[in-house]
């Protein structure tokens, strides 16, 4: 058996790289305010427009496809079964 | 153009299309490695002589009073042909150990299809070629060889021949117009671009014409869906941008064709299945691009369709690798799959980030001119909507895809990577993706206008990394939480829903109305009238003959009985035919002698 790769089966690897993660974020939005914009329109040079952006629009997302599994959802035999 | 390398004049601008197509037909004659080898050449082959040939229109002639033109290399189908050229080798290499010869000739013939729709200079081998991949590409899903598969691949025809129709029909009423069967820019005005732009649209998956792609590929085999997801929709990219620029309603569907298919990837099981409602996604933002229509666009589009085909191509390879060596494909059925294909996880979240456009990856040099093009347009909704979409497919395609496949709960599966093959050629579009989101100038420099545009500045940068990183973030925080919808062993109804129970329904009427009209027919006219002409014929006979020998027998005064006697014996001689007309022949006969000899 060739060995295995465990790096994520130990709470402490999964919790330094949620971390790492986190603290991406928190760099970003710290820098955010430094960068020289120069968008098209005017919310883009908001400070930290993108970060809500995103963040509203993956939860809208989610929202919506959860909505839409109620109507579209069916048995994975359901064409078999006409 | 990258470079001009010197060839014999004869080959420059030979029609890639024939090279392929004719490779096709020759590989079923050889074996083991003399094929492999063979198979490599020929993309190889058609690459290099693209590659030393400068613009123009080769290839052309006279049939019936018709120009046909089989190579138009210009700045526009010159990258689509590089591309094409480029995803068929990696797919080849990709399928070597498939041992397939099936799918070895129709991947050839598919990709033919594609690179003859691409260089075609006129509608008749425009259409011609166009065919030939719908066909071509049919039996890389009906090679899979399971019962679904056969459905997915009738079906998958059965819609292409539809498109294929309007667009014939659009492309002879063309040539009615125009009189002519050269064809670039059309523009939607008249009936037969109406008629054109519907067959495209068809091939490029707008919704709601686009259920074909999420039905059919995900049925495909391991290195047909690789194939699938680079060439069809992808000409029918390049023949919008070369015939629709500038389309306003390109811009909407495009735009809404980025938002749909990003729910249905959310919620679906299959993770071929997420790859392909997120390839529609993709193709969507390339819409829109050709809809706005400024070189910035048009720019951002082309290299959006390159970049695309190589990140797609990648995905689909890894999420293959994945079914060939587990058997299995559903979220459900999988994860902590890095454990023992590192290198296959690698490669597929390298193709995840290039897809969503992380900075230093392929997508994000070419999605953003899109985006930026709405933007200077001021095309407010359009960008929003673009942007939402963004964040969305990183959250199925970037993160989803790897999570569910290589994350995730331990599924148990120990799997060992695939045959090495499989990894050069995941390598080698890994390598390519990282290569031109890093330095994306080579790409720039062969795009239809002159690039002036800056991928990598402080704004945008920071910019896609927040709508990221803060996408993921809710990804983590929905899942930690529980609300993020399970992966369930379930299929979401999409459009195909109308023919697919609307055939079924079609099925059973007609199944019902004309059965019971054969039903009811074969009763009336087998059962009632025939059976009485039968009756008739038996008996009417000697029932005219009784009749006409009443008054006779009334004369001769015969008893009741022996004119029944009479009557039986007439009965059984008029129907075993004994008769005895030759005496009466012969008597008239004789008769009508006398008479002219009389006279």
């Amino acid at each position: 058996m060739k060995k295995e790769l465990t790096v994520f089966d130990n709470p402490r690897n999964v919790k330094w790289f949620l971390l790492f993660f986190y603290g991406c974020l928190v760099l970003l939005l710290i820098i955010d305010p430094f960068i020289h914009k120069h968008g098209e329109f005017p919310w883009e040079n908001a400070p930290e427009f993108f970060a809500a952006y995103g963040f509203v629009s993956c939860v809208l997302l989610i929202f919506i496809a959860k909505l839409l599994r109620r109507w579209v959802k069916r048995d994975e035999d359901y064409y078999e079964k006409l | 153009m990258l470079s001009m390398m010197v060839l014999p004049a004869q080959i420059i601008g030979f029609p890639p299309a024939l090279l392929l197509i004719g490779g096709a037909m020759l590989i079923p004659l050889l074996k083991g490695r003399g094929q492999s080898w063979f198979m490599l050449a020929v993309p190889a082959a058609t690459l290099l002589i693209l590659l030393s040939t400068p613009h123009g229109s080769y290839w052309s002639f006279q049939v019936l009073g018709n120009e046909l033109i089989l190579s138009r290399i210009d700045s526009l189908s010159r990258v689509f042909g590089y591309i094409f050229c480029i995803v068929t080798l990696l797919g080849v290499i990709f399928a070597l150990e498939e041992n397939d010869d099936l799918q070895y000739c129709a991947a050839f013939a598919y990709a033919g299809g594609a690179l003859g729709v691409t260089f075609a200079g006129d509608v008749f081998s425009l259409y011609i070629f166009w065919e030939i991949m719908a066909v071509a590409s049919t039996f890389l899903i009906l090679a899979r060889r399971t019962k679904a598969s056969q459905a997915a691949g009738m079906r998958y025809i059965l819609v292409h021949i539809v498109g294929g129709l309007c667009l014939l029909a659009g492309l002879i009423l063309y040539v009615e117009r125009s009189g002519t069967t050269e064809f670039d820019f059309v523009g939607l005005t008249t009936i037969d671009s109406l008629l054109i732009f519907l067959g495209i649209a068809v091939n490029a998956a707008i919704p709601p014409l686009h259920p074909w792609l999420s039905d059919a590929y995900p049925e495909a085999t391991v290195p047909g869906a690789v194939f699938l997801s680079a060439f069809t929709t992808k000409s029918a990219v390049y023949l919008m941008a070369r015939m629709f620029p500038g389309t306003e309603l390109l811009i909407w569907l495009g735009a809404v064709m980025t938002a749909i298919p990003i729910f249905y990837a959310v919620l679906e099981n299959d993770i071929r299945r997420v790859l392909a409602y997120s390839l529609i996604n993709q193709v969507g933002f390339m819409m829109c691009g050709i809809g706005i229509g400024t070189a910035l666009a048009i720019n951002g589009t082309v290299a959006h369709a390159f970049c695309h085909i190589l990140y797609k191509a990648l995905l689909f390879m890894a999420a293959g690798s994945v079914l060939h060596v587990t058997g299995k494909i559903r979220c459900t059925d999988l994860g902590g799959l890095y454990k023992t294909m590192p290198l296959t996880c690698l490669f597929c979240v390298i193709g995840a980030a290039s897809i969503s456009a992380f900075p230093l990856f392929s997508g994000f040099v070419s999605k953003s001119m899109i985006i930026s093009a709405a933007a200077h347009n001021k095309l407010v909704v359009v960008w929003l909507m673009l942007q939402f979409a963004s964040a969305g497919v990183f959250h199925h395609a970037g993160i989803k895809v790897p999570y569910f496949m290589f994350f995730g709960h331990d599924s148990g599966i120990r799997a060992q990577e695939p045959p090495p093959n499989m990894l050069v050629g995941m390598g080698i579009a890994a390598f390519l993706c990282v290569f031109l989101g890093v330095y994306p100038y080579p790409l720039y420099s062969i795009l239809p206008y002159p690039v002036d545009y800056l991928p990598y500045t402080g704004a945008h940068v920071v910019g896609q990394l927040q709508l990221l990183l803060f996408g993921a973030l809710a990804f983590c925080l929905l899942i930690l939480s529980g609300y993020y919808p399970a992966e369930m062993r379930a299929i979401n109804l999409d459009t195909d829903w109308f023919y697919r129970t609307g055939a079924l329904r079609f099925y059973r009427v007609a199944e019902r109305t004309l059965n019971t009209i054969n039903r009811r027919g074969e009763l009336f006219f087998v059962g009632e009238i025939a059976v009485k002409t039968a009756a008739w014929a038996r008996k009417g006979a000697a029932g005219v003959v009784t009749v006409l020998m009443l008054p006779v027998w009334t004369l001769m005064r015969l008893t009741e009985e022996s004119r029944e006697q009479l009557n039986s014996k007439l009965d059984g001689l008029i129907r075993h035919g004994l008769v005895p007309l030759g005496i009466s022949v012969a008597a008239v006969v004789f008769l009508l002698s006398g008479l002219y000899f009389l006279l």
